[in-house]
């Protein structure tokens, strides 16, 4: 290629920036939400999780790409999902490695990221018609926007749910009725209809924000 | 080569797969050490709890090392065998006959006062469920208790493994008048004298029903030893 395009080129960029918010896989797609319910009781875990699922979406996409002129039509899903089962077990082999508390945490749902749908949809719509580079930022951009939703929630959830932010304690102790105060955590936010419902306000405020969204 | 060919097909999946392979036990082979290592540090932090102690991961050992001051095995007539307590396999004693399985004992020096502690093993609801109880020396009356499970039901039969529900077994007793009666798991208003007896969970029934045989099958195990140190 003659001209090539810069690495950072607004097109790229557009790549990373769409999923956070016009196009983000939980809010707009509506992919993903089981894992997005179940790992967001605290941000710790949270975080982990996403940053786990922009790892294997990220290598996916790029290693997807880079075959994509070697992969028999036929058995492509099958390649595609023997990817990101192999990067999945390796993520969460190094997790019960270095972070085991967070790993006993997460438990089954590091496994389910191979059945997110966000990671196959990438690979599906995106990474089998596009270059590596490309691909790469498409798969950080759409963990990128998963992500941030399952920190807001998270962040929520741990602070109204157990009056901590990061297992450190926000609420004072003096506040709560136990100790006379007159504050109670709110035991709902721990169970997940409440991250749905909390996924429902980010979808809210973000629609009455983004005029893109509205449906006629 | 054509792309949809079958041989093509064939040969792909099969490199594929082989590589992939090689990959993943490459990757388990290495970090099985760390992961063995993070195992036998959550245990010794189990075996603290029992006694009170609330360590991390990161001072387990260290505290273990310092507060573990014995360690030896017994079979189900309360003699001495051969065998390293910390690394048995409770699941697979569990399931030989009583008067073959090797029972793992654990002394810990507390403020110049030993505690005997025992490991457990059980059955909960949907998985097995486990735990260490630590003894005072009169051998009956318990110092600590710290419990943990597999897939109890969160919020139910989960809560064996909170502090709350550890901290009734303080003070209680496992023998009445030189019998063994370990620790009734139920209701408040259940005939039990206080003093073997500890709350249950609600909606944990089979859970709790299923710690309370736990604790009455291996105290049983250990009956033997526990009345020769009295």
């Amino acid at each position: 290629m003659s001209d090539r395009e810069p690495l950072f080129s607004k097109k790229n960029l557009k790549l990373l920036s769409d999923p956070l918010n016009s196009s983000n896989p939980i809010t707009v797609q509506v992919l993903g939400i089981c894992s997005a319910l179940a790992v967001t009781a605290q941000l710790k875990p949270s975080v982990v999780m996403s940053l786990s699922v922009m790892a294997v979406l990220a290598f996916a996409n790029v290693i997807i790409s880079l075959l994509r002129n070697t992969i028999p039509n036929r058995i492509r899903i099958i390649v595609q999902l023997v990817i990101i089962a192999a990067l999945v077990i390796l993520v969460d082999q190094v997790l019960k490695a270095f972070v085991y508390d967070v790993s006993k945490q997460l438990s089954v749902f590091v496994g389910l990221i191979i059945t997110n749908c966000i990671i196959m949809g990438r690979l599906e719509a995106f990474a089998l018609g596009n270059k590596p580079w490309p691909a790469f930022l498409d798969g950080l951009g759409n963990a990128a926007g998963y992500g941030w939703i399952l920190v807001v929630v998270g962040f929520a959830r741990e602070l109204f749910g157990s009056g901590s932010v990061w297992g450190y304690k926000i609420i004072p102790a003096s506040w709560y009725i136990e100790n006379g105060g007159f504050y109670a955590n709110n035991g709902m936010m721990i169970l997940p209809p409440m991250a749905l419902i909390t996924v429902g306000i980010i979808i809210w405020v973000q629609r009455s924000r983004n005029r893109k969204l509205i449906e006629e | 080569m054509d792309r949809n060919s079958n041989v093509y097909t064939f040969i792909y999946a099969s490199g594929m797969v082989i590589l992939v392979a090689a990959i993943l036990s490459l990757a388990a082979i290495n970090l099985k050490p760390f992961q063995d290592k993070n195992i036998e540090v959550e245990k010794k932090q189990n075996i603290l709890a029992s006694v009170n102690i609330a360590a991390d991961a990161t001072n387990a050992e260290e505290i273990y090392a310092e507060r573990i001051v014995n360690t030896y095995v017994v079979n189900s007539k309360g003699e001495e065998v051969e065998g390293n307590a910390f690394t048995i396999d409770l699941k697979k004693e569990r399931a030989k006959p009583v008067e073959q399985q090797l029972l793992p004992v654990f002394e810990c020096q507390i403020d110049g006062s030993v505690k005997y502690i025992f490991p457990l093993r059980g059955a909960g609801l949907w998985g097995p469920i486990w735990g260490y109880v630590s003894l005072e020396d009169d051998m009956s009356t318990i110092y600590g208790a710290s419990f943990d499970h597999q897939g109890e039901t969160p919020g139910l039969g989960a809560e064996i493994s909170t502090e709350n529900f550890q901290d009734q077994f303080q003070g209680k007793e496992i023998y009445d008048n030189g019998k063994l009666v370990s620790i009734i798991v139920a209701k408040s208003n259940e005939t039990a004298p206080a003093k073997h007896r500890v709350d249950g969970i609600s909606g944990g029934t089979i859970t709790s029903k299923g710690l309370e045989k736990m604790l009455l099958d291996d105290l049983n195990a250990y009956n033997a030893f526990l009345n020769q140190k009295k």
